[in-house]
């Protein structure tokens, strides 16, 4: 069960990213799209056309290893699938898209450091 | 840059293979991936590697980490890749220079804690790498005398990953002590001198020791058979070093230095239990292929004791290698060549319950119990034992003496000096020993005297003997007329040879 300060932190890591991807200039269309099968917290499209679906993970501290460990091969596959769900129900199947990981880091102090990965499977 | 190389070796048998390890780090979600046909403990390495790089207070890096074991085709095996693949990976991570490790060659299994433990097979490794051309080799530091008989290639022993880390970034590592290299001469725990009595076993022994040929001994349990067996390679001469190195090799691959100094020059003895299997005497394995009893008696002794109680099969396996000197084993991972030339020594007791011997009037076996059981020893083998002597249980007389017998020092004098007269007489030929002339040989050049040759063709036509144990016999007799300083066997020589081998017909 999620805290809610945990859902705090969640929350903020996806607003850091989305100014990230604003600043890329790559427009976000969508944010926590959600179905049965799971969530996508971010989906932006960037200036080549290109869909990106962002998976976000905050952390506020790494004592439980790096957020990127956190996302396994399953679950990646699990957002490819999502990825495929959203395309298919917008009509855009067929595009050209990615699967990005972000990863969030909130020091004690309330700084925070951002991490981006494109294109990881 | 996010990709490293550096080099390992892959043994299969005593063939190394240098093999490039490719560490890759690329953008993309925490992983690792080992390519190459890794074995189970090849691909264990990649968790021991993580912690020993955590543990020496490096970063692991949270990226796609890729490792490729070149050629792919060549399957490898073993924890030997897991120092290679930490530098690579360290130096594909930008944390050492990657242009000062792609000609090195690392061996060595890691700890979690970052120490490098020592691994099976370094001198073969070695001798591959030399061939290969390569100038620098880092390996445990437990492996490390082993490794100095290597010459022509820098050996550099190493302790912990730390240690090499420093040597890469600052070049500056502890010398270690080159000087402890000596090759270790003949010790002096066994010794003839505690044989009592028995002098045709005795007699046999050095013959045996001289001219290369194989023996049985017979005789009732507690007689000295094992004790006399033991005591060959203190007889036999100390290794060349060449020598040495092969024997040193071998028992590399096997992993077995617990038994013997990789640096010994001693003769080796190995004396498997008689229920071994055939592939623990030959050799085999499906993954790795180890050598087997008759290779790590390589230019040693292989004593089987209770030799009638040996599964069938298991005996007859080494028919080839006492013929060929070597050991082919063939498996799905490729063809491996051991060598194994041995002196074979077999032990026997003379009935199912050990008594038979003299008048035989303890024994409580069967004369049908009796002849069955040395019949046990096949045909083909015993064709290839030039001696059959029987051990009989020491008498009052011998063991109540109380000057001890020849000591082992006296003896192996009398072997080299004719082992220099035999090694003379063959030099324009290629064998060494009296019990590798060939047969052809035998009936031209090497005939013994005329009067000898009668005897022994009176013994034909009496079918007291066959003319493959003719030419035995007159083996057995170049050696006796070599300690006795005949120039060719005479009559006598012959005669002794004679009864050597005619001990048991079998």
């Amino acid at each position: 069960m999620q805290t809610k300060n945990n859902q705090q932190t969640g929350a903020f890591g996806e607003e850091v990213v989305a100014q990230y991807l604003s600043g890329l200039h790559a427009e976000v269309i969508e944010r926590n799209w959600r179905i049965r099968e799971g969530e996508i917290d971010i989906i932006a499209l960037y200036p080549s056309g290109v869909f990106a679906f962002v998976e976000v993970k905050t952390r506020s501290s790494v004592a439980f290893g790096h957020p990127f460990e956190a996302i396994n091969r399953e679950k990646a596959h699990r957002l490819q699938r999502l990825a495929l769900g959203w395309l298919a129900t917008h009509g855009c199947l067929g595009c050209e898209y990615q699967i990005d990981v972000a990863a969030v880091l909130i020091a004690p102090d309330g700084s925070h450091s951002i991490e981006y990965r494109t294109g990881v499977l | 840059m996010s990709l490293a190389l550096t080099k390992s070796i892959a043994l299969l048998g005593l063939d190394g293979h240098v093999v490039t390890v490719e560490v890759d780090i690329a953008d993309g979600l925490p992983a690792y991936v080992l390519l190459g046909l890794p074995d189970a403990a090849l691909s264990e390495s990649r968790d021991r590697v993580r912690a020993a790089i955590v543990n020496c207070g490096e970063k692991w890096p949270n990226r796609k980490v890729t490792v490729s074991l070149s050629p792919a085709w060549l399957p490898k095996s073993g924890s030997s890749f897991d120092l290679a693949i930490c530098i690579a990976l360290l130096s594909a991570h930008e944390t050492i220079p990657p242009e000062l490790i792609s000609e090195i060659v690392f061996l060595g299994e890691l700890s979690l804690d970052g120490r490098i433990r020592s691994v099976r097979g370094v001198l073969p490794a070695l001798i591959a790498a030399q061939k290969a051309g390569i100038k620098t080799a880092v390996v445990p530091r437990a492996n490390f005398q082993e490794a100095q008989l290597m010459q022509g290639i820098e050996i550099i022993g190493m302790d912990h990953v730390r240690e090499v880390l420093r040597w890469l970034r600052t070049g500056d590592r502890v010398q270690a002590d080159e000087i402890d290299f000596l090759w270790q001469p003949v010790d002096d725990v066994l010794d003839f001198a505690d044989v009592a009595g028995q002098p045709q076993a005795r007699l046999a022994a050095e013959i045996a020791a001289t001219g290369g040929h194989h023996i049985l001994l017979i005789g009732p349990p507690g007689t000295g058979k094992t004790m006399i067996a033991e005591r060959i390679p203190t007889i036999l001469p100390q290794l060349t070093i060449s020598q040495a190195l092969e024997v040193t090799a071998v028992h590399s691959i096997a992993g077995s230095f617990a038994q013997r100094s990789p640096t010994s020059l001693i003769a080796p003895i190995v004396s498997p239990h008689h229920t071994t299997t055939r592939v623990a005497m030959v050799g085999g394995g499906a993954h790795v292929i180890k050598p087997g009893a008759c290779s790590l008696a390589h230019n040693g002794v292989l004593f089987i004791d209770e030799a009638p109680e040996c599964p069938s099969g298991v005996l007859d396996s080494l028919r080839q290698p006492l013929e060929a000197g070597t050991i082919t084993i063939a498996r799905s991972i490729g063809n491996v060549t051991f060598p194994a030339q041995f002196l074979l020594v077999l032990a026997a007791n003379p009935c199912p319950c050990g008594k038979f011997s003299g008048r035989g009037r303890n024994c409580t076996c069967t004369s049908q119990q009796v002849r069955r059981y040395l019949g046990r020893l096949s045909g083909p083998l015993m064709d290839r034992i030039d001696m059959r002597v029987h051990v009989d249980p020491v008498g009052r007389v011998d063991m109540a003496r109380s000057e001890l017998g020849e000591s082992s020092a006296e003896i192996r004098a009398r072997v080299i000096a004719a082992r220099k007269i035999s090694s003379a007489r063959f030099s324009e030929y290629n064998w060494e020993l009296n019990s590798q002339i060939p047969s052809r040989a035998l009936r031209t050049i090497f005939q013994p005297k005329k009067e000898a040759m009668n005897f022994l063709h009176d013994e034909l036509d009496k079918e007291h003997i066959t003319a493959r144990g003719l030419h035995k016999i007159i083996r057995v007799s170049w050696t006796l007329a070599d300690i006795h300083g005949h120039d060719i066997p005479t009559l006598a020589d012959v005669v002794q040879a004679h009864e050597l081998r005619g001990g048991i017909e079998l």
